[in-house]
């Protein structure tokens, strides 16, 4: 059974989003880092980056295979998760806890198509 | 028309020990049991066991057996005696390759060729056809073997305390025919990883007999994810990325198996020939990259702006913690120490060509 948290958006491909304020924290769910398996490699954006609605904006990989990163929302990156460029399994740990990029979200409309903690659990059969 | 999914004789006890599961080569074949990295470290250290059973398993015998499996093979089989193996490949006559194999000298008149899962059907008619002007017996025997590798620097001592097979008779590349539970099956010391180890080819109650046993004594189950992190690590070619119809054996720097002055010659001899003497336009070779990204198969390999190539295999090496590949490149750019890059999504990493193999094998010789 894996972790969903109250509160979060959610995104039919598996990112989260945790909004503070204006920013919005973007991770993978503790779903989708069960489904990937030990993740060896993050693929992150630069500070300054434009990250775009529906649009890739990094990868997450196991030993096997490489997993696109989907943006849920819009938005410029203030913040890099350093931490996983040394320790990528930390999001084995605890994917809500180890988001990937910091979002200055720059249309908090976009928040209202993705999906809460109810419809996510409902979308991944749990 | 789907085709149905095919299953070994490990199938289910696959199943009930929770692996995770998908399609390989036609079957449904277990990938990984726990992860890939905790068997691919178990077969390097200590031992694992892989479920093989898929292999196809392929007989020549008669009068015109030894002269019939040089004509279809590249290696040159007059060099080995009964009781050896060797490896090699199948050609196109333009030197394509239709499969990579390994050839057991049972006897003068008996040869026992271990063929790709994914290529048994193609394998078969392929040697069928050639052989209609040949004095041999073609017996495709894939259904009546299972098959498993005990693969690891522990493996002979396991081959002898878990399944009280003494092995310490075979050196690496050579096997034996014995009896075990009033059956004949065969035992090789050979593998796909790199390491010592062994692969067992017996009926298929048998070889669940032998997991269990196996299973018993605690050794790791390993799928094929670490099979293939164990393989790319020690040089070895995998049919589909480093051979295929379009690759041949010289273009993917195999040469050595590849033996053009044999008595007779052999299907593709002359296309090798012309490809040794020329320069195949393409070539594999090794790559390292700087920094953690992945090269994965497909990917773009360049020289400055222009695409000189693509990516075959790469992994980050669980052995070797770097971020290794197998690249098919333009033989211009392919000299050692050259410096390349490979496109990884958006970004472009710096790549320096080197060895294919990024670790060195443990084989008992």
């Amino acid at each position: 059974m894996s972790k969903i948290i109250d509160g979060l958006y959610y995104s039919e491909s598996h990112e989260y989003v945790k909004v503070e304020g204006d920013f919005g924290f973007i991770g993978i769910t503790d779903y989708a880092q069960h489904e990937l398996g030990n993740v060896v490699y993050v693929d992150m954006p630069e500070v300054d980056d434009e990250v775009t609605a529906g649009e890739d904006f990094g990868a997450v990989e196991s030993v096997k295979a490489a997993s696109d990163l989907m943006s849920p929302v819009s938005g410029t990156v203030v913040e890099v998760n350093e931490a996983l460029e040394d320790e990528p399994g930390l999001i084995n740990k605890d994917a809500f806890e180890n988001w990937i990029i910091k979002v200055e979200l720059s249309d908090k409309s976009e928040l209202d198509s993705l999906m809460d903690a109810a419809a996510y659990k409902d979308m991944i059969g749990e | 028309m789907t085709e149905e999914i095919k299953v070994t004789c490990l199938h289910d006890r696959h199943v009930a020990q929770g692996a995770l599961m998908s399609p390989f080569a036609g079957y449904d074949m277990p990938i990984q049991y726990v992860d890939i990295t905790t068997e691919h470290n178990a077969v390097r250290h200590k031992v694992g066991v892989f479920d093989v059973s898929h292999m196809g398993e392929v007989e020549i015998t008669g009068p015109d057996a030894a002269k019939f499996t040089n004509y279809i093979f590249t290696n040159d089989i007059n060099t080995i005696k009964a009781g050896q193996i060797l490896y090699g490949m199948m050609l196109y006559p333009d030197g394509g390759t239709v499969d990579d194999l390994l050839v057991y000298r049972v006897d003068d008149n008996d040869f026992f060729l271990v063929i790709n899962a994914a290529n048994i059907d193609k394998d078969v008619a392929w040697i069928m056809e050639q052989a209609k002007d040949f004095d041999v017996k073609v017996d495709h025997q894939s259904a009546l073997y299972g098959q498993i590798a005990v693969q690891g620097p522990d493996a002979e001592k396991t081959m002898g305390e878990v399944l009280k097979i003494d092995t310490t008779d075979l050196t690496f590349y050579t096997f034996k025919k014995l009896e075990y539970d009033g059956k004949t099956i065969i035992v090789s010391r050979t593998g796909y990883t790199g390491e010592d180890g062994f692969e067992v080819y017996a009926d298929p109650a048998i070889i669940c007999k032998m997991w269990d046993m196996l299973m018993d004594a605690g050794v790791q189950p390993c799928g094929l994810g670490c099979r293939d992190t164990l393989r790319f690590e020690a040089g070895l070619p995998l049919y589909g990325d480093e051979l295929t119809p379009e690759i041949s054996p010289i273009a993917a720097t195999f040469g050595m198996f590849v033996k053009l002055d044999k008595e007779g010659g052999f299907i593709g001899r002359d296309a090798c020939a012309q490809q040794k003497a020329e320069g195949t336009p393409k070539k594999l070779v090794g790559l390292e990259l700087e920094g953690k990204a992945i090269p994965r198969h497909g990917y773009e390999v360049l020289d400055g702006e222009n695409v000189v190539g693509y990516i075959t295999t790469g992994y980050h090496s669980i052995s070797l913690d770097k971020s290794v590949a197998f690249a098919l490149v333009d033989r211009a750019v392919g000299a050692l120490g050259n410096t390349l890059s490979v496109r990884i999504r958006k970004k472009v990493f710096p790549a320096t060509v080197v060895k294919k193999r990024f670790y060195t094998p443990n084989y008992k010789k």
